[in-house]
């Protein structure tokens, strides 16, 4: 009897790439619902735009690269950066503006270089940096609770603290639970965890991005309390815990090693206190990947394991 | 219990063990014919020592070891040799090897059994004898790597054996033959580990089995009670995959790191499979050869799962047979576990020693066939399962593009090929292949460097020697207008001279008979005359060569003249001689005798005096120049056949000892050229007996080209 062979191991893989994408896409369920509680279905409007601008753009990179477009289109790449993008806009947001940040990220950041797997940058985070130096005024424009644009409260902060206002002056919802962001954030921490415990993420990023956001902040807090706002304020305010879990942890172009991956999670929560603290922007997560991403390479080499049976 | 220790990465695999490990090995039926590979081993492949058509017995050793690692093969049935030939074996490549076909006579007749040391104090035994029967056994590895057994057995006096480990792990899915043979021979295995234990001089035994075998182990647990052994201990390990490796076991159970590309005597440790312990006391205590062994018939393919023992060699399909056959899910057909073994294409192929799994899956169990990998997204899950510590999704990127530098940078050589990182990889690439192409590939460039390197050394040395030649020839063709002069008759009687030569010599050299042709021409037609002319013309040039040398002044000519002299007087003999030969006509006798005397004289000088400078030149030169000699006594055939066979042979006999006196290089190669050159002149000498001079004119020239050619072949090939 004859029969066909494949090479070792045969054994079925127990993952697929569009799993490892539809975990993470149901992880950012909870951050979505919180979101829609408290601001209202338009964020939802803002994902649909992005998603099936994105699919088409997809598609129409792959078709030109002649790659095999439905199987690629499968694995789901795409879909999650246009919803990652789309939560990083404001939900209030002009269609057009979701279209130009999909059309960057997907076409620019991520086909352009090769497509999934190639691309050096984040490509979510290159579309929401082009959209934030080319339309500051549009992406600022957050939701308040009331119907309302407002800015957030890391726009307060960084407002006040360059007019040396002390920040205990400031009407800020500081207290825990306060502020609709501090809920969004916890639904953040809680796909988190869901990845964490399904293998999807590893702990090293968030883990060593938080730890360092925590450390810079208590430690500049405690100095000058009226400067600085506080450990409590950084983590529950702006992308830190959308960055720490679903920004800094895409695979493609974070660092792949463990120790590279505690550094390179250092790097992100290190800049993006400085930007937030002394930077042109009042929130730096999407800087910080960035930077961060065109380290990785470099971090990966030095921080090669050392190989069994070598000194 | 012992402590435990870890190796990183690894992985926990359905384990599918259930299928095949509840019930007892059972014996299968003898098979109707058996494939024995010769290469059934790590190491160089055994040799046959039984041809077509021989009968054999069960237990008769049909090849033998070729070299140190190596293990003889023996037939596992009785009957008739049927084949010698090649045939599809167990490899991954899909290759084709070199087997011995048994045909059965169905009497599974046994050969005597090996000398052997039956209920003996195995303790009183001289280690040596231990390691020769189980070499005469042809025992291997029978984990599946299938290293030649005793090789491991000889630590050698350098190495102190702290540690013999036996490995149990058995840490593939699917595979529980070292499962049962641990249920059920538990004895035998603790009496093989008594062997090995003084065979290696080891102070104590590990035995590592996963907790995934609990009545292994407590089996096991009875034997060694049983036994009285003091110095033996059983580890219960964490299952984990890839645990039963080498390397990764004597991790967990020692704590030590065998070095890389080192072994494990280096840390103290000899590693044993559970399977070979019981082999080795099979022909310790039984004189048993290794004929059959235990293996494990599974998967959802097939009908039965179990574990059979079998004969070495019986086709696979005939296993599947006696495991009630294929379902009609089979979809793919896996020879070892479903990590590391290999598809089969064909179910024609042999059990071999190393065989420990037939595997027979459905399509649901294994990966699809046909599905092209997704790109690496780099989630590093396979660094984090490698148990080496490797960077796979780093290693891919420079696999794939062939940067192989890089590759070994990254430490390609220390991969397992586990198939952990394949497993464990979203986007289905097939990483291990990629890992073993550039390992064959790096192979292969290593060997075409080697022998790029030697055939540029060849070239070189070809070329030195070529340009060497056409500087002589340009010095001896200005030598010879000088010493022509204006005398016309003697210059018209050089050129033709020099004309009969070179064709001779280009015959001599192409081995062709129209050279004789030539050189007769020329000296039938040459009036008495030319050769007291070219004798008188040698003569001057070698006195004028005598001069030189002798009146040159000290300085920068003197080295140069002293190397041309010898040469230049080498030639004028040369020279001489032909003439001596052309004149034959008149006075054959005394012509052949002179030319054969200056011919030698010629020989001996070019050689004797351009030793230090040219070694092998002159060697060339003495040879071309007895050569000459030779045909030239040859072509007086005609009036003394006897004499100048002879002397044809002793010039020959000479220019080929010649040859291989200044060849240090390569003297067995010169030896069997001198030999062959000989041979050839005694052939020629024969010949020339029987009334047929121009044929054995024409053997005689080309045995001289030969001579010549030999005397110069090892400038350029040796």
């Amino acid at each position: 009897m004859e029969f066909k062979t494949t090479s070792s191991p045969h054994l079925k893989p127990k993952t697929s790439v569009s799993k490892v994408m539809l975990q993470v896409l149901l992880a950012l369920i909870p951050g979505v619902i919180t979101y829609v509680v408290f601001f209202g279905p338009a964020i939802l409007i803002n994902i649909a735009i992005a998603t099936v601008t994105a699919v088409i753009l997809e598609a129409a990179m792959l078709m030109i690269r002649g790659v095999a477009v439905k199987r690629h289109l499968m694995d789901l790449s795409a879909v999650l950066t246009a919803v990652l993008l789309a939560l990083a806009i404001p939900s209030g947001a002009p269609p057009w503006l979701v279209v130009v940040g999909v059309f960057f990220a997907i076409v620019i950041a991520k086909q352009l270089y090769g497509g999934l797997g190639y691309n050096p940058f984040n490509p979510a985070m290159i579309g929401y940096v082009v959209l934030l130096i080319s339309f500051p005024a549009l992406m600022t424009q957050w939701p308040g609770t009331d119907g309302v644009s407002a800015a957030t409260p890391l726009d307060a902060v960084r407002t006040a603290v360059s007019q040396e206002l002390a920040i205990s002056g400031l009407e800020l919802p500081i207290g825990f639970g306060e502020s609709p962001w501090h809920w969004i954030s916890l639904s953040y921490i809680l796909g988190g965890i869901y990845m964490l415990t399904r293998g999807t993420i590893r702990w090293q990023i968030p883990a060593s991005m938080l730890g360092t956001l925590v450390i810079m902040s208590t430690l500049f807090w405690m100095i000058d309390g009226d400067r600085y706002a506080s450990p409590v304020f950084h983590l529950f305010s702006g992308a830190t815990m959308l960055g720490a879990f679903f920004i800094a942890t895409d695979p493609v172009s974070a660092s792949t090693t463990v120790r590279g991956r505690i550094i390179y999670g250092m790097g992100i929560g290190a800049f993006a206190y400085i930007i937030r603290s002394w930077g042109g922007y009042p929130d730096a997560v999407a800087f910080s990947v960035l930077l961060m991403n065109a380290a990785a390479p470099t971090i990966d080499y030095y921080t090669k394991p050392r190989v069994f049976g070598h000194s | 219990m012992a402590q435990t220790f870890t190796f990183p990465g690894g992985l926990h695999p359905p384990q599918h063990k259930y299928l095949s490990n509840q019930t007892k090995i059972v014996t299968a039926p003898l098979p109707q014919r058996v494939v024995l590979p010769l290469a059934q081993h790590i190491g160089a492949p055994a040799k046959p020592l039984v041809k077509v058509g021989d009968r054999v017995l069960r237990g008769q050793k049909i090849a033998r070891a070729e070299g140190y690692i190596s293990a003889p093969i023996h037939a596992s049935i009785s009957g008739h040799v049927v084949t010698i030939s090649e045939h599809p074996v167990a490899h991954p490549s899909g290759l084709k090897g070199e087997c011995i076909v048994i045909e059965s006579d169905g009497l599974d007749e046994a050969a005597p059994a090996l000398e052997n040391y039956a209920d003996q104090d195995i303790t009183q035994v001289d280690p040596s004898h231990l390691r020769n029967l189980v070499r005469e056994a042809g025992i291997v590895g029978l984990g599946g790597a299938a290293f030649p057994s005793f090789v491991k057995l000889n630590p050698g006096p350098q190495h102190q054996v702290e540690t013999l480990i036996l490995n149990g792990a058995e840490c593939e899915p699917y595979i529980t033959c070292d499962d049962r043979l641990m249920r059920e021979y538990a004895d035998s295995v603790i009496a093989g580990i008594g062997i090995i234990m003084h065979a290696v001089d080891a102070k104590h035994c590990l035995i590592g089995i996963e907790d995934n075998k609990p009545e292994a182990r407590s089996a096991m647990q009875s034997a060694l009670e049983r036994s009285g052994r003091t110095d033996t201990n059983i580890v219960v390990t964490p299952t984990i995959y890839p645990e039963g490796g080498e390397k990764q076991l004597i991790k967990v159970l020692t704590g030590k790191e065998v070095p890389a590309g080192g072994l494990p005597l280096q840390v103290g440790v000899v590693c044993q499979n559970i399977g070979t312990a019981a082999a080795i006391y099979q022909a310790v205590n039984n004189g048993q050869p290794l004929v059959s062994r235990i293996v494990t018939v599974t998967g959802r393919g097939v009908e039965k799962q179990l574990n059979v023992e079998a004969r070495i060699g019986t086709p696979v399909a005939e296993l599947v047979a006696f495991a009630g056959g294929y379902t009609n899910q089979a979809e793919r057909l896996i020879m070892g576990g479903p990590m590391m073994g290999f598809g089969l294409q064909t179910d024609e192929i042999p059990l071999v020693k190393a065989t420990n799994c037939v595997l027979v899956t459905t399509a649901e169990e294994v990966k699809p066939s046909t599905e092209d990998a997704m790109p690496c997204i780099r989630c590093g899950s396979c660094a984090e399962v490698c148990p080496v510590s490797l960077v796979p999704q780093q290693m891919y990127w420079h696999a794939k593009s062939k940067d192989f530098d890089k590759l070994q940078e990254y430490n390609l050589f220390d991969c397992i090929e586990c198939g952990c990182c394949a497993h464990v990889c979203p986007s289905h690439i097939p990483l291990v292949q990629y890992y073993r192409f550039a390992k064959s590939e790096i192979w292969q460039q290593e060997q075409d460097k080697k022998k790029a390197n030697a055939a540029k050394e060849r070239h070189e040395a070809r070329q030195a020697r070529i340009d060497r030649e056409a500087a002589e020839k340009a010095k001896r063709a200005e030598e010879r207008k000088a010493a022509m002069g204006g005398d016309a008759d003697s210059k018209k009687a050089a050129v033709q001279a020099a004309m009969a030569r070179a064709a001779a010599k280009k015959a001599a050299n192409k081995g062709e008979a129209p050279a004789d042709a030539a050189a007769t021409d020329a000296g039938e037609s040459k009036p008495i005359g030319a050769a007291a002319i070219a004798i008188a013309a040698a003569k001057a040039r070698a006195a004028k060569a005598k001069d030189e040398q002798a009146g040159s002044p000290p300085g920068s000519d003197e080295e140069q003249s002293a190397t041309v002299s010898p040469a230049l007087a080498a030639i004028a003999k040369a020279k001489a001689a032909k003439a001596a030969q052309s004149a034959g006509d008149s006075d054959p006798k005394i012509s052949a005798a002179q030319a054969a005397i200056a011919k030698a004289k010629a020989a001996k000088a070019a050689q004797s005096t351009s030793d230090e400078a040219e070694p092998k030149l002159s060697a060339a030169q003495a040879a071309i120049a007895k050569a000459k000699a030779a045909k030239a006594a040859q072509n007086d055939g005609d009036a003394e056949p006897k004499i100048s066979a002879a002397q044809a042979a002793i010039a020959k006999a000479k220019a080929s000892k010649a040859a291989q006196s200044s060849e240090n290089a390569d003297p067995k190669m010169s030896a069997a050229q001198a030999a062959v050159a000989k041979a050839k002149a005694a052939k020629a000498a024969q010949n020339s007996e029987s009334n047929d001079p121009k044929m054995s004119a024409a053997q005689a020239a080309i045995a001289k080209a030969k001579a010549a050619k030999a005397a110069q072949k090892p400038e350029g090939d040796s």
